[in-house]
């Protein structure tokens, strides 16, 4: 083994026990921002010792090229994720994933063209092909997911037998991929139109998707280049690649699951099922007489309570009102010694954990931001719960109403409260087009008004008091 | 060359670190930690680098050009978000 095969291996080494730490780090609140430095010096360093790498072959150009690309890459990136709105995350984590996905199909196509994915046997080879099927669908499919959420694709396009579509794409594919491995990689042909079809099948597979799913689809494509990775990984012979790879293929598996129970959804639900877009269909619901009243009677009677819940969602995002919700927040525990939390629905704003990092932004400190199982219990000794921009979450049917689409998805129990103050647009339903019974229920009010509106009513209503 | 039931053992105990590491995180972290992961198989640049170091004829060296570029995106545009959401989560001792 010379100096630099052994510089490069330890360094890859160094690089995987470091991203490890890192990951482990970043599962905790305390340890979460030294955690992403610790995977950032690991990338570095293997990004860096990789020029020496032993399977590079010398030419000044190569060099120059690859420099190139790495600054255009990486400039390109920097700017866009310095520059994101918070409530635009969702999206620009799915485009980078997509590009870490294409990256990995461009592994393969490398491999493949030159032969050398044909020179270790049938099973490296495997990998090889299904590392360039699932990075290119991730690839597609994440552009797609980041269009969408993005307002790009306004229209949800459904083919007529779109399954059947997917299904003979999907075949044709994997027949296509097999053919791949069983010949002897003289057929450059068979490589291009195998890759070509797997970037179509994720155009096909995300574009029926409405954009209430889109994040689970996200994070499940995130995992798909984990795992793209980790095979083009075996192909290189590339350890580092296989442990990252592979560990976040698993990770990636595991997030997505749990949103898709937070959404009360199955992953083939969430795939094949289409719901999340309006199908034109009215449910029934209850009926009744919503109770109206000024901010200024709620902030009243937030200030002569002692405890108080809020519950954001998406909607005070939208509105970019949580800042002057933290402010109202600080004065009335300041001032009025209210007890204020915050509760937080898994599937709120549009990924789990993306409201803790609004909230976050406008400067909530993360301990009194509680998950929906530690505050449920909370809610019935509560003198006040207000909700801001959030529906179906709170809709108690889904505790007891069986034959609402909702039922069975876990709920924050506001309608526990003494007291419920909802602040609200207008009348109409939320994503699920189920109506609410909370806001007919006797100890709720509604405040209609746009959310930062309402935020600033509130607070200029506390020092009206 | 990585083969075998060795690759395998790696694969096996790889995925259940992944598997552990995320098992008992708060919902409260799971979008950094969404963007953490997606900033970790980053570490597709060392491979997209190689792919273009031995890369040869004008289409394959175009392939391993644009892999570069995505590759060099993903890492630090995973890193540059990641980063800039951790920094925002503070507690009230802070």
């Amino acid at each position: 083994m010379s100096f630099w095969e052994f510089t490069v291996d330890a360094s890859y080494f160094i690089a995987a026990v470091l991203f490890i730490i890192g990951l482990k780090r970043m599962g905790s609140p305390k340890t979460a921002k030294s955690g992403i430095k610790w995977a950032g010096i690991g990338m570095a360093l293997a990004t860096v010792v990789t020029l020496w790498h032993p399977a590079m072959e010398a030419g000044f150009f190569r060099y120059v090229l690859m420099i190139l690309a790495i600054v255009i890459g990486g400039a390109g990136a920097w700017y866009t994720g310095k520059k994101v709105e918070m409530t635009a995350m969702p999206q620009m984590v799915a485009l980078y994933n997509g590009m870490g996905g294409g990256a990995a199909a461009a592994i393969a196509l490398v491999e493949m063209y030159s032969g050398s994915a044909f020179d270790h046997g049938t099973t490296v080879l495997t990998l090889a092909v299904i590392g360039a099927l699932i990075g290119g669908v991730s690839f597609s499919g994440s552009l797609i997911a980041w269009a969408k959420l993005e307002g790009k694709m306004k229209k949800t396009i459904r083919l007529p037998g779109q399954q059947l579509i997917n299904g003979s794409v999907a075949a044709i594919t994997v027949i296509l991929g097999i053919a791949i491995i069983a010949s002897d990689g003289s057929a450059p042909v068979l490589v291009t139109l195998f890759f070509l079809l797997s970037l179509a099948f994720g155009v096909l597979l995300t574009n029926p998707i409405g954009g209430a799913d889109m994040p689970v689809v996200i994070s499940m494509y995130n995992a798909f280049t984990g795992l793209a990775v980790a095979f083009e990984g075996f192909v290189l012979g590339n350890a580092a690649m296989i442990i990252a790879g592979t560990v976040v293929g698993a990770a990636g598996t595991l997030l997505t699951l749990l949103m898709a129970n937070g959404m009360n959804r199955s992953i083939s639900n969430v795939l094949f099922a289409g719901f999340g877009v309006d199908d034109g269909a009215e449910a029934d619901g209850p009926e009744g007489e919503m109770k109206s009243v000024e901010a200024f009677d709620a902030a009243a009677s937030f200030a002569y309570s002692d405890s108080l819940i809020i519950v954001p969602g998406y909607g005070l995002a939208v509105a970019q009102a949580q800042h002057k919700l933290w402010e109202f927040v600080q004065m009335l525990e300041k001032e009025h010694d209210v007890d204020v939390k915050f509760a937080i629905h898994p599937v709120a704003g549009r990924m789990p954990g993306h409201m803790n990092v609004l909230l976050a932004e406008a400067g909530v400190p993360y301990d009194k931001i509680f998950d929906l199982e530690e505050i449920n219990a909370e809610f019935p000794n509560a003198d006040a719960a207000l909700v801001i921009g959030a529906n179906d979450v709170v809709n108690p049917a889904a505790r007891t109403d069986e034959s609402s689409p909702i039922y069975g998805m876990p709920i924050l129990d506001v309608d526990k409260a003494r007291e419920v103050y909802v602040v609200k647009r207008g009348k109409g339903t939320g994503f699920s087009g189920v109506q609410n019974a909370l806001f007919f229920g006797d100890n709720t009010r509604m405040v209609f008004g746009d959310a930062k509106q309402v935020c600033t009513d509130l607070a200029n209503g506390l020092k009206q008091l | 060359m990585i083969t075998g039931f060795v690759a395998l053992y790696i694969f096996m105990l790889a995925a259940f670190t992944g598997y552990e590491i995320i098992g008992r995180v708060p919902a409260i972290l799971h979008t950094p930690l969404m963007s953490g992961s997606n900033f970790v198989h980053g570490i597709v640049l060392v491979g997209a680098m190689v792919a273009l170091g031995h890369a040869d004829g004008f289409w394959e060296t175009l392939i391993g050009f644009i892999g570069v570029i995505l590759a060099a995106g993903n890492a630090v545009g995973g890193y540059v978000v990641t980063e800039r959401m951790l920094e925002m989560f503070k507690s009230s001792k802070d």
